[in-house]
């Protein structure tokens, strides 16, 4: 018997509409994580920084684990092992948006020290010989020149992010490759659909790095 | 007079290395004190400890009534002597992400509560006395060292400081960007403000100073008017230092 396989684009245009359900899920989830992850990362990175050891300790801690183990892990811990321990169930959804928010917490945390400390210390005995406290010259001089260099960085932890949603297709979120693999079971058109999912996912990214460097050429024309 | 600056028995270590010894000075007001050395000699440490940007270990630091403790002690005595000492680097430290005129104001809008119209009528002032008014919109990586340095010493003037600490100002210079640095710096002498400044243009230490210090492995060895020191240098240490850096 002669194999014979043909792209059948009319399964994979019918798959569309299906498919775009579940790209909300898939932004949401990504755009919601990054949101707090950034502001875990603020918070964990200048911890990382600071001179005393127990400002630094429990910093270090939160990024080794978030960082040392696999985010799928991570988000099964959360939806199936977390409730047994507050008693009561976790929807997949807030379970997917933690994940994320723990996860790429821990990597910006380390963007946030490598953009801070990138910064020359000239630039904080300037601040403080002008009579500048020190939190004073830490925002109105190091962290607008470190929050410029740690754009690029950034954009990257926000694609690889929104990628690793794809994961929380496990814990039943109908996010992009959850309604996929629903879809496929019943057309049983796995290439056309994982082609278009794909397209799809590469579309939110390209949209992405288009926005950044926009930024970016922006941000570093005025220096 | 009144005395902007007391040193007494100042000792400085970077770990083990004894980087200013048992260091006496005075600075008087209206005074312009030059301080020469060899690189690694400990001067621009010394003036780095006036507005505490380092920490000195034991002895006694005092300016303008402020009284530092060793290691970092004090920093209420910190904040207010920070507010009414300027300082200008060898590398200039401007902030590259705010304009010319933005850099001028952002102390005396922070530290001061300036309001914003007068914070940059001051900031246009200045600019107009060192000369580059014209530039106050741009940013400083789009002007030349020189032109950085006068920025330099602008934004420091902005807070109307009693003393101003020079710290290699011209050494990150191309030549023929210096003169114009020190011509700001001479007019600043003349206008009668107090002055430490670390250099090796011996030129204008014997132009302007009042004083100059010669230190030599941490120790002041030397120190007198400049046509003494330049001329007559007693100690042996000064003569072979002068002799190296006049010779040529």
């Amino acid at each position: 018997m002669e194999f014979q396989f043909q792209f059948d684009w009319q399964a994979a245009i019918d798959s569309i509409p299906f498919l775009l359900k579940g790209v909300p899920y898939t932004l949401l989830i990504s755009f919601g994580g990054l949101a707090i992850g950034f502001v875990l990362g603020i918070f964990f990175g200048l911890l990382s920084i600071n001179k005393k050891w127990f400002f630094r300790w429990p910093a270090t801690a939160y990024i080794e684990i978030f960082r040392g183990t696999p985010i799928l892990v991570q988000v099964l811990f959360i939806f199936y092992g977390l409730p047994d321990l507050i008693g009561g169930p976790i929807d997949p959804l807030t379970a997917g948006i933690a994940a994320i928010a723990l996860n790429s917490g821990a990597y910006i945390s380390e963007v946030v020290r490598g953009g801070v400390q990138s910064i020359d210390k000239g630039q904080t005995e300037a601040g403080l010989s002008l009579g500048l406290s020190r939190s004073q010259t830490f925002w109105s001089i190091i962290w607008p020149q470190a929050f410029r260099r740690m754009i690029p960085p950034l954009g990257n932890q926000a694609i690889v992010s929104i990628k690793d949603t794809s994961l929380f297709s496990v814990i039943g979120v109908g996010e992009l490759v959850r309604q996929g693999q629903v879809y496929i079971a019943n057309t049983f058109t796995a290439f056309e659909v994982y082609f278009v999912v794909a397209l799809m996912y590469l579309a939110i990214t390209l949209s992405l790095s288009l926005v950044l460097r926009y930024i970016e050429r922006r941000g570093l024309a005025s220096v | 007079m009144t005395q902007i600056v007391q040193m007494q028995g100042m000792n400085k270590y970077f770990g083990t290395l004894h980087v200013l010894k048992e260091i006496d000075l005075t600075v008087e007001a209206g005074e312009v004190v030059v301080i020469i050395g060899a690189s690694g000699s400990g001067k621009s440490t010394l003036i780095r400890c006036v507005n505490g940007l380092e920490e000195f270990e034991s002895g006694k630091l005092i300016v303008d009534g402020n009284e530092l403790a060793p290691k970092g002690g004090n920093q209420k005595a910190l904040t207010e002597i920070r507010k009414e000492v300027g300082m200008v680097f060898q590398q200039f430290n401007l902030f590259p992400h705010l304009t010319v005129k933005k850099n001028i104001m952002l102390a005396p809008r922070k530290v001061k509560e300036a309001p914003e119209p007068i914070a940059n009528a001051t900031a246009e002032r200045l600019l107009n006395r060192v000369g580059i008014a014209s530039q106050a919109d741009k940013y400083p990586s789009h002007l030349s060292g020189g032109q950085q340095q006068r920025v330099a010493i602008a934004r420091a003037l902005a807070m109307e400081p009693k003393l101003m600490l020079f710290d290699e100002p011209t050494s990150a210079l191309d030549p023929e960007m210096i003169g114009e640095v020190l011509d700001v710096m001479r007019e600043l002498a003349k206008e009668g403000m107090t002055m430490m400044v670390v250099t090796h243009e011996m030129g204008f230490a014997r132009e302007v100073a009042d004083r100059v210090i010669y230190i030599h492995e941490g120790k002041i060895v030397e120190e007198g008017k400049p046509a003494d020191v330049f001329d007559n240098p007693q100690n042996e240490r000064t003569q072979a230092f002068l002799s190296r850096v006049l010779a040529h």
